[in-house]
């Protein structure tokens, strides 16, 4: 058992999961007080004292099903103390796929067990449908997507959507905002089947490859060290979420380091307060801290390649946008165009995002990135706005199509505004490379940062807030 | 009080009107069992807080709560020294020798106990609930650490004070910012998300006396339902009770669009998300 438990968290580990040496042990602790009995308790217990933060859940339920996939509700012999691991997998197989299985019969049950929401039989039901469907074939080196591909196409589930709908609504005609709740009862449920199978093939592959094996194949990076410009759609919708958290922490904690500063000494005041004590000046007084306002205005590429990125960058800056007294966001392709208004409070992010890819007027030419001309158009319209105050927050991976890069026009900017900033969502091995003109205007930039995870942007926030650096914002 | 399964725990909280589900219970068992502080983390309204008051209800203790905020120090949280009382104490006794009233004034009778270290010193053993731990800075944070892991408080004048019963303490946290490593590697952790619509609707019925069996289902399901829509705050559970009172109250036995409609507010609380979500619920699109 410890041999599992140890395996389990050097896998946690491998994945960038923190686990201390503390929460080891208290982890054995408490797994030796509960018992090995049932598996959900034992999820939870090391979920709860292994997962020290929402975001390592994901890996965590990854790599808990396969170390502990074969876990069986108990039976009399499972007995630790014995030659036997309690954790190998003692279920009873099925034989294989045969030649007169009857689909429509698995169809049927599963239907039902969808439809009474039994758990039970829906896992019965996951396991044959993966013995019939999947057509596993041993000693493969997949971490079982294909597999999950599989069954669920040959179980049609668009089409199992459609009977199950039709068997819960039970012959009513339904109003569209009960067939909307219907349909999510639905999803749920079906969701539920397709993580029922999902952890029977892991199962599977775990017995046919052991552990180690499976856990590395199915190996995902955190979230928070997605690449942005690969992500999935999944990881996207992951990402975002995790984007709020992530702002109002950053937004706290710029928040707390402003109030900390105290004012010059109010001397008047001080002399005046020092009457009441004899002339003693006891109870030295200051002037309020001048306000801190700083103006950031965002300069997006919003052409093809950057879509994914600029999207993050505006949804952050914009959940951002409390903090900083004037924000303004500009996007552009060839050329560039305000956007501001599209994001007023209150508005919904996504009908923004989409009122400013159709309506902003971003493409002049081509619709192929031109930065020179973009940056030229922003002097001669913006030019004249930008104050010692304003500091310039500028994305964009820097590929120019091989047009003049002009970069006179950037470096004009530089010189009016406080500081320029330069996001690049590629590595930077790739700068330079290439249509990259990274250097040529990286040089005109206070900093250029490559910012190509959420960690990575999270660090760049906190390092424009960290006191003691040159302040830039 | 002794539980001998999660299970069992879980009951009991059932018992309070507290329906936990089996990650609650569990997580509630260990703490017990292995006399560790529990940092609860979850949305707005899940009921976090309400889980140290029933579980104080249940383990028939008292409850000790300290609620944080920013600019809680040592002398709001763990203890002060009474300097009013010594200043007469020093004034009534100006004949005696400094010596003897120095060791006087720093005694227990002059010590004022703030919520941390009433909860260690009760002779009888309390649940102690740390409120919004997020809210407090990094440095008051260390404060607690001490606390937690060894259960005792260090007075400089006074010296070690070791708890005379061991408190169940429960943090809540609702992820403002990141908590240190060091506390939360002494901590058991529990993520309280909503409810699921069965939970829910037990949730429901347990609060809501009067509630029937389909619009409990209901009011369950269109929460789910405004849950998955992208909002700037989603409906919380004590959102959703109020909900159905309201709707009790309208004696509406069946939702529909009109009466969604109309009570929408009950439920969200910002004109935007309203708007949203009166616009998306119609459509069938899910």
């Amino acid at each position: 058992m410890i041999g599992t438990l140890t395996g389990f968290i050097d896998e946690l580990r491998g994945v960038g999961v923190p686990v201390s040496m503390v929460e080891t042990i208290d982890a054995m602790q408490a797994v030796e007080s509960i018992g090995l009995g049932d598996r959900v308790g034992l999820r939870e217990t090391l979920r709860a004292t292994l997962i020290k933060n929402l975001r390592h859940e994901r890996a965590f339920e990854t790599a808990f099903d396969v170390y502990f996939a074969t876990v069986l509700p108990p039976g009399p012999d499972s007995d630790a103390a014995g030659g036997s691991d309690p954790l190998v997998d003692s279920a009873p197989r099925s034989a294989g796929p045969n030649e007169e299985f009857d689909i429509d019969a698995l169809l049927e049950s599963l239907l039902h067990a969808l439809e009474s929401f039994d758990r039970e039989s829906l896992r019965s039901g996951a396991r044959s449908a993966v013995d019939q469907l999947a057509g596993m074939e041993p000693g493969r080196p997949v971490g079982g997507t294909y597999y999950l591909y599989r069954t669920l196409r040959r179980l049609d589930m668009s089409a199992l959507e459609a009977q199950l709908m039709e068997a819960l609504s039970a012959d009513r005609d339904l109003s569209d905002f009960e067939r909307r709740l219907l349909r999510e009862d639905v999803a749920a449920r079906l969701e539920e089947l397709r993580e029922e199978i999902q952890e029977e093939i892991r199962r599977r592959l775990v017995a046919d490859r052991g552990r180690e094996a499976v856990a590395r194949t199915l190996r995902k990076p955190m979230i928070e060290d997605v690449d942005l410009m690969h992500a999935t759609t999944l990881e996207l919708a992951e990402m975002e979420a995790a984007i709020g958290p992530l702002t109002r922490k950053l937004a706290a904690r710029l928040a707390r380091r402003r109030k900390r500063r105290s004012g010059r000494l109010d001397f008047r005041k001080t002399v005046r307060r020092s009457l009441a004590t004899g002339g003693v000046p006891a109870d030295p007084q200051f002037r309020h801290p001048r306000p801190h306002r700083p103006e950031v205005w965002l300069v997006c590429d919003i052409s093809g390649s950057m879509a994914t990125f600029s999207r993050f960058t505006l949804q952050f800056t914009h959940a951002m946008s409390a903090q900083f007294s004037r924000l303004r966001s500009f996007a552009f392709v060839d050329t560039v165009d305000e956007v501001t208004d599209y994001f007023g409070p209150g508005i919904d992010f996504g009908s923004a995002l989409h009122k400013v890819t159709t309506e902003a007027e971003v493409v002049w030419m081509d619709g192929h990135s031109d930065y020179g001309n973009s940056f030229e158009v922003f002097l001669a319209r913006y030019g004249s706005q930008i104050t010692p105050r304003t500091t310039i927050i500028i994305t964009g991976d820097a590929r120019n199509n091989y047009r003049p890069t002009r970069d006179t026009s950037l470096a004009d900017i530089a010189k009016q505004a406080r500081a320029v900033l330069w996001l690049n969502p590629e590595p930077s091995s790739y700068w330079d490379t290439g249509d990259s003109t990274m250097s040529q205007y990286g040089r005109h930039c206070d900093s250029v940062h490559e910012v190509r995870t959420l960690a990575q942007l999270e660090s760049f926030v906190e390092e424009l807030s960290v006191p003691g650096h040159r302040a830039i914002v | 009080m002794e539980f001998e399964t999660p299970h069992a725990v879980g009951e009991a909280l059932r018992a309070t009107n507290y329906l936990p589900d089996e990650r609650i219970a569990q997580v509630v068992y260990l703490a017990i069992r292995l006399g560790k502080p529990v940092l609860v983390e979850g949305p707005a309204g899940v009921g976090k807080t309400e889980l140290a008051k029933a579980l104080a209800e249940v383990m028939r203790r008292p409850l000790v709560r300290l609620q944080c905020y920013e600019g809680l120090d040592e002398a709001k949280a763990l203890y002060e020294w009474n300097y009013k009382k010594q200043l007469l104490r020093i004034q009534a006794d100006a004949d005696h020798d400094w010596e003897s009233i120095e060791h006087d004034i720093f005694s227990e009778e002059f010590l004022l106990e703030r919520p941390l270290l009433h909860a260690i010193r009760s002779p009888e053993p309390v649940v102690l609930l740390i409120d919004e731990v997020d809210r407090v800075e990094v440095e008051t944070e260390a404060l607690l650490l001490e606390l937690l892991s060894d259960f005792q408080v260090s007075i400089p004048e006074l010296g070690t004070i070791e708890a005379s019963s061991m408190p169940m303490v429960i943090l809540t946290s609702n992820n403002t910012r990141e908590l240190s490593e060091a506390l939360k590697r002494r901590c058991l952790f529990l993520h309280i998300d909503y409810p699921d619509p069965a939970r829910e609707k037990e949730i429901l019925e347990a609060r809501v006396p009067g509630l029937g069996d389909h619009l409990a289902d209901q009011i369950a399901r269109v929460a789910r339902s405004i849950r998955n829509l992208d909002l700037k705050k989603s409906p919380s559970v004590s959102e959703t009770i109020d909900w159905a009172r309201t709707l009790l109250a309208l004696s509406i036995e069946d939702i529909d669009e009109a009466a969604l409609n109309d009570t929408l507010h009950v439920l969200l609380k910002y004109q935007a998300d309203i708007e949203k979500a009166a616009k998306e619920i119609a459509t069938s699109a899910g």
